[in-house]
Parts: C-alpha cells; sequence; structure tokens
C-alpha cells in the first residue's frame, strides 16, 4: 500500500517541479534581456529629463545633418539591403550562381563590422587598392587624388558599407524561413499562370516570407541608424552621425557634456521610433501596391530581365568584402608601398612582430569574452528551449528576445554601468562578458530554437519506453543529434561578442581592451600596417569559428562510424 | 501474477468529448487489434498506453500489466515496448550503439553486454552488422534493428502503432510475422493499432474500435 502510495504521488511532485522550472526560466530570459536595456535606458536618458542637456543640445549646429545622417543611412541601407535580399532569392536560387553565394554567407556574416569597414576603407580610400589597381594606365593620377570617397558628407561610402555587411544576415534569415513558406510550390502555381519568376516570387513568396524576415530587418533598420563602429570609420566626420557624436560626448573623460549626451540619447530614440513608423507606413504601402497588382493580374515577365544585372550586382557585392578582407591581409606584411604601385615593393612581418605580444594579449581577451558569453547564451538558450519542450509551453514571444536589438545601443549601454553599480559590477572582464550577453543570446537563441523545435519528439518517446529518462534523452539523444546546430549556434555567437565595440566601450569604461576597440583606436592614427593586423585577426578568428562549426559534426560522424562499437 | 495487459474503463476525453474508451483484457501472447480511420483516437489509445498523453487530455479508468497499475506510472516504468511506423533509430549511434542504448544498465559487465547485442542481431539475421551506420541499411534491415532494440529493453508488453505500414508488400508480410513470432515466444500481450485489414487477420485476436 505505500508503494502504491508512493508511485501516485510521483508524478504530480515531478510536475509541479516541471512547471516552477519551466517558469523560471521563462521568465528569466526574458527578464535578462529586458531588465539591463529598460534600466539602462532609463540611467541614460534621465538627465535630459531634468537639465538643460535639451537646450544645449538644440543649440549644437551639428544637430540637423546629424539627425538626418542617422535616418538617410540606416533607412536607406535597411531598405537597400531588404530589397536586394529579396531580388537575389527572386532571381537567382536557381542558378549555378547561387551555390557560390550561399557558399561564402557564413564566412561573410562571420566577418566584424569594423573589420569590413576597415577593409572597404583602404579598399576604396584616393590611395587604396583600386586607386593603385587602376592608377596611373587608367586614371592617370600619380598622386592620390583629393576626392572624399571615405567620409563622404552624406553618409554614402557608410550606406554602402551597411549594405555590405546586412545583407549576407537578412540572406542567411529569409534562407532558413523559405522552406517553411512552401516557395516552391507557390512559383509554380505562378508560372503556371504566366507570371515571370521575378514578380511571382514577389507577388506569391514574400508576403509569406516578410514576416519571418520582419524583426531582423527592424533590428538592421535600428542597427543600420545607430551603429558606431562602421560609422565612425566610413561615415562623414563633421558632423559625424549622431550616434557618433552621442558616444564621443560620453566618453569625454570629465563627464562634461553627460547631460547634452542624455538629450541627444532620447532624441536618438525618437528617430528610432519615426524609422520604425515610416517603415511601417512603406509596409502597408507595398502590402496595398502588391494587392493592387495582383488585383490586375499584371504579370509583369520583363522583371525577369534584370536577372543578370542582379547577378553581377551580387557578385561585385561579394567581391569587394573578399577584396576588403584580401586588402587588409596585403596591408598588413606590406612593406615599402608607394602609390600608385599595385603590389608593395617587398612583404615584411614587422608590423607582426612588432604587435605580436600586444596583439596576442587582445586576442585572447577578445576569444575569452566571446567563449565566456557564447557558453552562458548556449545553456540559457537550451534551458529555455527544452522547458518549453517539457511542459509544451508556447514558444517566447520574439519581440521579448529582439529587444537588445531594437533598442539602440548607445541609448542604453551608458547607463548600464550606473545601473548595475549597486550589482556590485565592476566595468571589468565580468561586467563587459555580461553586456555581450545581451546581444550574443538572442542570436543564439534565434539560430537554435528552429532546428531544437523541429527535433523528432517520437524518437523520445520511443527513447522513453525503452527507459531512457528525460535528462539521459536529453543528454545522450537531443544534444548529440543538434550538434550541428548548437555548433553554428556557438558561432554565430563568438561572432557576435568578437563584432561587439560599444559594450566594450562603454562598460569596460577603457580598461578592457579587445581586437575591435583596438583596431577601432587605431584607425583614427593613420597606422595601416597595424590597423590591419588588428583588422585582419578580428575577421579570422570568428571565420575560423564558422569553419571549425561547419567540419567538426562531419568529422565526428566519420569517425563514430568508422570505430566500430560505439 | 502474469496475466497480461488489462485495460479497465480506460477513457480519455478532450474538454469533455469522449476521443478513446476502451474496456479489454489481452492475455500474454495474444494481439489486440484496435481499427479504424484516421482521426478515430488510435493513436490517442496508443499514448495513453504508453504513457505520453498530451497534458490537455484527460485520462480515467485503469491500466494494469501483469496485474501491476500503471495508470500513473511516466513511460519509463511501464515496460511496454513501442514500434512506430517510423523506425525512429538514433542517427548519430551505431546499430550495436542503438542497442546499448535499450540495454537495461544493470547487465554488466561491457563483455556481457556485447555479447547480448550480438545475440539479439544473430536472432534477426544481422549478424555483424553492429558497427553500421544505420542510414546505410535497408527498409527491413532497420525495421529489424527497431524490433531488436525494443526487445532489448525487457519489455512485458507492445504497442505497435501502425508498425508495417511503411514497408511494401513483401516486407510488411515478413516484418509482421517476425514481430508476432517474437511476441508470442516471449508471452507478450500485443496492442496493435492499424487501418489494414491484412494486420488484424494475420494477428488473429479480437478486433475493437477505439471508442464504441
Amino acid at each position: 500500500m505505500l508503494r502504491r502510495g508512493l508511485v501516485q504521488t510521483g508524478p504530480p511532485v515531478r510536475l509541479v517541479r516541471s512547471v516552477r522550472l519551466v517558469r523560471s526560466v521563462r521568465l528569466l530570459l526574458p527578464l535578462l534581456l529586458g531588465l539591463p536595456v529598460l534600466l539602462g535606458f532609463a540611467a541614460t536618458v534621465g538627465p535630459a529629463l531634468h537639465s538643460g542637456g535639451m537646450t544645449e543640445l538644440a543649440s549644437w549646429p551639428g544637430l540637423p545633418r546629424a539627425a538626418l545622417l542617422s535616418l538617410g543611412t540606416g533607412l536607406g541601407a535597411t531598405l537597400a539591403a531588404l530589397v536586394l535580399t529579396l531580388l537575389i532569392l527572386a532571381a537567382l536560387t536557381d542558378r549555378p550562381l547561387f551555390r557560390w553565394v550561399q557558399a561564402s554567407l557564413s564566412p561573410l556574416l562571420a566577418i566584424p563590422h569594423a573589420a569590413a569597414a576597415l577593409g572597404l576603407a583602404f579598399l576604396i580610400a584616393p590611395s587604396g587598392w583600386i586607386a593603385r589597381l587602376l592608377s596611373p594606365w587608367a586614371t592617370g593620377w600619380q598622386q592620390p587624388p583629393d576626392l572624399l570617397i571615405l567620409n563622404d558628407p552624406y553618409g554614402v561610402t557608410l550606406t554602402l558599407g551597411l549594405v555590405l555587411k546586412e545583407l549576407p544576415f537578412l540572406l542567411i534569415v529569409a534562407l532558413a524561413a523559405l522552406p517553411q513558406t512552401g516557395a516552391h510550390r507557390r512559383l509554380q502555381v505562378a508560372r503556371s499562370f504566366c507570371y515571370g519568376d521575378i514578380a511571382g516570387f514577389l507577388l506569391t513568396v514574400v508576403p509569406a516570407l516578410y514576416p519571418a524576415l520582419r524583426l531582423p530587418v527592424l533590428a538592421v533598420l535600428t542597427y543600420a541608424m545607430t551603429n558606431v563602429d562602421m560609422a565612425q570609420i566610413l561615415g562623414p566626420t563633421t558632423p559625424p552621425t549622431l550616434a557618433v557624436q552621442i558616444t564621443r560626448w560620453m566618453t569625454e573623460p570629465a563627464l562634461a557634456h553627460r547631460d547634452l549626451a542624455a538629450a541627444a540619447a532620447l532624441l536618438q530614440t525618437g528617430l528610432v521610433l519615426v524609422a520604425l513608423a515610416l517603415w511601417a507606413l512603406g509596409e502597408a504601402a507595398v502590402a496595398r501596391t502588391g494587392t493592387h497588382l495582383t488585383l490586375h493580374g499584371l504579370r509583369v515577365p520583363s522583371l525577369d530581365h534584370a536577372r543578370p544585372l542582379i547577378a553581377a550586382l551580387t557578385a561585385t557585392m561579394i567581391t569587394v568584402l573578399t577584396l576588403a578582407i584580401a586588402s587588409l591581409a596585403l596591408w598588413s606584411i606590406a612593406g615599402l608601398w608607394p602609390f600608385p604601385a599595385p603590389l608593395p615593393q617587398n612583404l615584411t612581418l614587422a608590423a607582426w612582430s612588432h604587435a605580436a605580444p600586444a596583439l596576442a594579449a587582445t586576442a585572447a581577451t577578445s576569444l575569452l569574452i566571446g567563449v565566456l558569453a557564447t557558453v552562458a547564451a548556449l545553456t540559457l538558450t537550451l534551458a529555455a528551449l527544452q522547458a518549453e519542450h517539457r511542459m509544451a509551453a508556447p514558444p517566447i514571444p520574439p519581440l521579448l528576445i529582439y529587444l537588445p536589438l531594437i533598442v539602440p545601443q548607445i541609448c542604453f549601454l551608458p547607463g548600464l554601468e550606473a545601473a548595475a553599480l549597486p550589482l556590485g559590477a565592476s566595468g571589468g572582464l565580468a561586467s563587459v562578458t555580461a553586456a555581450h550577453l545581451l546581444f550574443v543570446l538572442p542570436y543564439t537563441y534565434l539560430t537554435l530554437s528552429g532546428p531544437f523545435r523541429a527535433w523528432d519528439a517520437r524518437i523520445g518517446t520511443v527513447a522513453a519506453t525503452l527507459g531512457a529518462s528525460t535528462s539521459r534523452i536529453f543528454w545522450r539523444l537531443r544534444l548529440p543529434m543538434l550538434l550541428a546546430p548548437i555548433l553554428t549556434a556557438a558561432a554565430v555567437g563568438l561572432a557576435v561578442s568578437m563584432a561587439q565595440y560599444l559594450p566594450t566601450l562603454l562598460v569596460g569604461g577603457g580598461r578592457v581592451s579587445t581586437l575591435t576597440t583596438e583596431a577601432l583606436a587605431l584607425a583614427s592614427g593613420g597606422n595601416r600596417r597595424l590597423t590591419s593586423a588588428y583588422g585582419l585577426l578580428q575577421a579570422l578568428l570568428p571565420i575560423a569559428g564558422f569553419l571549425i562549426a561547419a567540419g567538426l559534426p562531419k568529422w565526428l560522424h566519420h569517425r563514430r562510424f568508422a570505430a566500430g562499437f560505439a | 501474477m502474469n496475466n497480461g495487459l488489462q485495460l479497465l474503463d480506460m477513457k480519455v476525453t478532450l474538454s469533455g468529448r469522449i476521443v478513446t474508451l476502451v474496456n479489454a483484457h489481452v492475455p500474454p501472447g495474444q494481439v489486440l487489434t484496435v481499427m479504424g480511420p484516421s482521426g478515430s483516437g488510435k493513436s490517442t489509445l496508443l499514448a495513453a498506453l504508453t504513457g505520453t498523453l498530451d497534458p490537455v487530455f484527460h485520462l480515467s479508468g485503469q491500466i494494469l500489466l501483469n496485474g501491476r497499475d500503471i495508470t500513473d506510472l511516466p513511460p519509463q516504468q511501464r515496460r511496454i515496448g513501442l514500434l512506430f511506423q517510423d523506425d525512429l533509430l538514433f542517427p548519430h549511434l551505431t546499430v550495436a550503439g542503438n542497442l546499448a542504448f535499450a540495454l537495461p544498465a544493470v547487465v554488466t559487465p561491457m563483455s556481457a553486454r556485447q555479447s547480448q547485442i550480438e545475440a539479439a542481431l544473430a536472432d534477426m539475421g544481422l549478424a555483424g552488422f553492429g558497427p553500421r551506420n544505420p542510414a546505410t541499411l535497408s527498409g527491413g534491415q532497420r525495421a529489424r534493428v527497431a524490433l531488436a532494440r525494443c526487445l532489448l529493453s525487457n519489455p512485458q508488453a507492445l504497442a505497435l502503432d501502425e508498425p508495417f505500414s511503411r514497408l511494401d508488400t513483401d516486407l510488411r508480410a515478413r516484418i509482421r510475422d517476425l514481430v508476432f513470432r517474437h511476441a508470442r515466444t516471449r508471452n507478450l500481450p500485443v496492442i496493435l493499432v492499424t487501418h489494414d485489414p491484412e494486420d488484424a487477420r494475420v494477428a488473429g485476436g479480437p478486433v475493437i474500435a477505439p471508442h464504441p
């Protein structure tokens, strides 16, 4: 009787524990991501409300231009990246070129913004590689021309750089969402009604695809409007974009302009909200136009003539980004390289060997922060997803996960340190890692949640009837079967952490330096060789991460099935 | 006590609506066939039996296996082996790894485990297949590995969820005979869910609907 009683109370007790676990993890994740953002935001813009910051800001002569630059480069870059993404998917998915595009996506995604911007700068500057390759035979230049290609006052170069970097991200997100739209069948139907390939894709697939792209696109919009690393290297200088100017005011040693910076951060938030509203209006207008076209039955097969143009544009973008990294590599080992020689006169490892001790230490710090943040992010992600699975709970609303990516970094990171001080945060390595986690966690969660939920739950059912406990099923079956997506998520997490600039700069208080902060600090100094060495290493480490993530599962698989008895 | 599987007024409801209601006794070595069109509650019946019912359902009545009340036990403690229409072999483990996963941990040492696994494979006509990657096996071989894996966990009853429906006609008859033969040899009560009358005919036992 006693035994029977125990057995009967068993399941309810487990159930209660599971419910608690689920509730706590499901609450923990949004809290972990949301609370720092909200507290940091309040602490950042708070001073603007009760001081002269606003009037000070209004009298800053650069204000209209800086604000317009933020709106213009942000909206322009996001729109261009999204349109290109959709056109590439519409025109090229069944072409041979697309394999090459797909193969290059992960490494391109892995390249941090700062490294891409530095490479691009060394490629297209008046004294850059392209000018050297074209001079003097095509241009007649014996000296670097006096052209404002970099840091142009309208932010054209900055916009171009942003498009180059955001395109791979949007393409990867779109490609992951595409199978669920039944794109192939939709296109077949459209073609049978004589719609052109591109028109058919835009009218029948995009309406199903866009909802999955929406939050990533909004994250891109926020980033493009408010990023500091790319804007500092490629953007205008007098005045710079608003976010760069806020960063300057925020990092002034004497905090002389703290109120001004707070007021500017509040304005920046307003600008992002305006841009988001404009974007929503644009979405509605495009949807209406699409419906209109459909009602008229316009098949626009002539759109397909744009295919070669889209292919050429895509190939150019990938080539430019590849050449940008190649130019970093070349500059880092260049000896004497007078203009307009197409290649250096001699190669030397002087920059590398000179910087080696500092470079190694900085790389180690970057890796340490990246690995710690990634491990923490993966643990939290897997715990949350497993809890969701065990209780058949609905997924956490994606907006909560995306919050740190949609609120501009510059509008909550400066206050984060102040908000965290009472908790004993010191602005050291631990605080910086925690700040990185805010941006790594959304990406690992978004990368892993799809494959985790797609795992065949019947495998777990069969294993349970074979006597395996829930934890054995998780550790021995689910985790090993999800090894490839877990490693991909880890590579994404590492790349995201390696790319972070503001969290290291603002939360580290200048005491923590990573490859990114060093590369940006060097970029203003004019030592191309040293800057290139830092930039190149910053790009190579995340790329190596992606290569390992792609190769390791294959190697393990091969080893296991070659070894025999498991 | 070894009197097979008893379903005493086993009833599953979903917000008040009866999904399945069964009153049955399956003696050892016998097959009870549950027939019905898809959506008629067959899978729910099996889920209730194996303890994997979604929490939105409500279960009442009693399930006794050899006199043991397993109604509220988790699937791990029921000792009911389950075969799906897909073999659901673990793709990251070798054939031997799949079997080792099912073999109870009390079987030691390693050499004893290995010899039991090899014997189970030989029993299915798959001697020497231990180191193979499941993905390299034929459909019939995979079905036999799935059966061997299920039997190695030493179940006291079998639950079959249309396990032959994915196999082509010739193979279906052979695998079906193999499963039923092993169930009879081990004196296991079997509940077979199917929509194939031929399955029911060969099983030979009583045929019921998921609910009256």
